[in-house]
């Protein structure tokens, strides 16, 4: 079992509706995650696909503790994180990072670079940060010179970078991408799959891929997740979903997929 | 072609060097007023009574600006009163603004019943007139410069909790404050490291508008001979006593009701340059 470094068993999530708040009383809770069972493997690189509202975000903001679930259990290498207090897994937290989807959001606009990919590493008492930050830049390809600029000066794909870095300067073994590469330029977007592709390899991640995008998924994951309305109707190796789908559904996201057309003609 | 922005671009630079001029000079004047007075400011002269400014015709030069109907010096006057008005604006401009901003971070970040006290009470305290509302606090707390200082506190703190909350609320919403939990920031850290450092240029701007509000307020209350003491010289009271002498010696109203105006005006071009040279993103 120690290869596994997720155990997810039952996890439901639910949110208050407050759309349907009485006015006196509590609102009626949505269940947005349906009870969810599933592992991942150490090393593993899960894509989590599904439309909108199917709960992809949820779950791996839940995987990372940032919502707590209302039920079910979460095995974090061996520890049980599900209902874990904020004290308790503040020590764990350098080893599950996240990257966002809106850099410009998820990079505070008032430090510099530099700063920014210290601060984790700061809280979590790390020593020798310079040598670290440079070390993190260089790893997603950034200049040295870059720690003394602020967010707002570099381009969508760079900052997308910097958001990369600060995740792996802590050296995590779990990474959540949270849709990261869907605000950014086709091109933009190859250079972070591949960036992502090579830190995956080269420090021995384990990563999930939150995308709505299964042509991305197809190009990094090794295993995909379909979810559906919180639910998986899903879960299989990239090759067989792709030549064999079970569900329905995951067909219906398979046709969706535009193919370039060689016989297309511009007018 | 010019570049329109170019032109923009210079003007924060002009703003802060004017207001942040005129403040200084106010400033220094407070400071050195027992210096640079050329009389007694509560000296009365009633042979000297409403003389004019130097550069009318019957002036006399020993009264650079003139005399009040009771021949007190305007100058002298008008320095001792920029004391009391810098005073109250930095004292209760800043306690103001600590107390209102620190309320308005709690509601906007922690929410939930924080929030709601806290928001009910801002909703409680508009719905008084502020200025009848200082009148009557200063009526129950006696005058006195401590009692103008709390009361201004008083009235004006929901002033920056509103505007706090609000901006605390979305700073809160972004994911660079998710991102530090990630990170295992705690909340009060992140409320502190993260959300205020963003924050801090509206505080900021706020601060300075805050200050110019006060000197106004306090402007008022001597006016209606509820600051300090009678015999001290104040702007509000000078305002006041040249009232009654308007047709006969308009100096004794223009001259510290236009020292007001620039100083107030002042605060809230400081505030506004401050705010622009401050923010990395607007520079």
């Amino acid at each position: 079992m120690s290869d596994l470094i997720y155990q997810l068993k039952d996890l439901k999530v639910s949110f208050p509706d407050l759309s349907q708040k009485p006015l006196l009383g509590t609102a009626p809770r949505t269940q947005v995650l349906k009870g969810l069972t599933f592992d991942v493997a150490k090393g593993d690189v899960l894509g989590i696909v599904g439309g909108s509202g199917s709960g992809k975000s949820t779950l791996g903001r839940t995987m990372i503790r940032l919502l707590e679930p209302e039920s079910g259990s979460i095995l974090f290498e061996g520890s049980e994180i599900a209902h874990m207090n904020e004290d308790d897994l503040r020590p764990l937290r350098k080893k599950f990072q996240m990257v966002f989807q809106d850099p410009m959001s998820s990079l505070n606009p008032r430090r510099q670079v530099g700063g920014i990919i210290a601060g984790p590493m700061r809280l979590q008492g790390f020593d020798n940060l310079s040598a670290r930050v440079n070390e993190a830049l260089e790893m997603v390809g950034l200049p040295k010179t870059f720690t003394n600029r602020y967010p707002h000066e570099l381009s969508g794909g760079q900052r997308q970078r910097v958001g990369i870095a600060r995740a792996i300067a802590l050296r995590p073994d779990f990474i959540l991408a949270d849709e990261i590469v869907s605000g950014l330029d086709v091109s933009s977007q190859a250079q972070v799959l591949n960036l992502l592709e090579q830190l995956v390899r080269d420090l021995g991640l384990t990563l999930a891929f939150v995308s709505h995008d299964l042509s991305v998924i197809r190009r990094l994951c090794s295993r995909i997740l379909v979810l559906h309305q919180g639910e998986i109707v899903e879960n299989a190796l990239t090759a067989n979903l792709f030549s064999n789908p079970q569900a329905d559904y995951t067909r219906t996201l398979l046709d969706a997929i535009p193919l370039p057309d060689p016989n297309q003609v511009w007018e | 072609m010019r570049d329109a922005r170019g032109d923009i671009r210079h003007l924060p630079g002009l703003r802060l060097w004017l207001s942040g001029g005129w403040l200084l000079l106010l400033v220094l004047a407070a400071i050195f007023a027992p210096m640079l007075s050329p009389h007694d400011p509560l000296e009365q002269d009633l042979f000297a009574a409403r003389l004019p400014p130097f550069w009318e015709q019957d002036a006399d030069p020993a009264y650079l600006l003139g005399t009040d109907s009771l021949g007190r010096d305007l100058l002298s006057r008008m320095l001792y009163g920029a004391r009391l008005a810098l005073t109250v604006a930095l004292v209760a401009g800043t306690l103001t603004c600590l107390v209102g901003a620190t309320l308005g971070l709690i509601a906007g970040y922690y929410r939930g019943w924080a929030d709601l006290v806290i928001s009910r009470l801002v909703d409680i305290w508009m719905a008084f007139p502020p200025v009848l509302f200082a009148i009557l606090l200063i009526a129950v707390l006696g005058t006195g410069l401590t009692s103008i200082i709390i009361a201004i506190v008083v009235i004006d703190w929901t002033r920056f909790s509103r505007v706090v909350r609000a901006e605390a609320m979305s700073q809160g919403a972004m994911d660079y404050v998710a991102s530090a939990q990630v990170a295992g920031r705690s909340r009060f850290g992140i409320a502190l490291a993260e959300i205020l450092p963003n924050v801090l240029p509206t505080i900021v701007a706020l601060l300075t508008l805050e200050m110019g509000i006060a000197v106004i307020v306090e402007a008022i209350l001597s006016f209606v001979n509820l600051s300090i003491s009678t015999d001290e010289p104040t702007w509000g009271g000078m305002i006041a006593e040249g009232r009654t002498s308007i047709y006969q010696a308009w100096w004794v109203l223009v001259f510290p009701l236009f020292a007001l105006f620039l100083t107030v005006l002042s605060f809230s071009q400081l505030g506004e340059g401050l705010k622009e040279y401050f923010d990395p993103v607007l520079r």
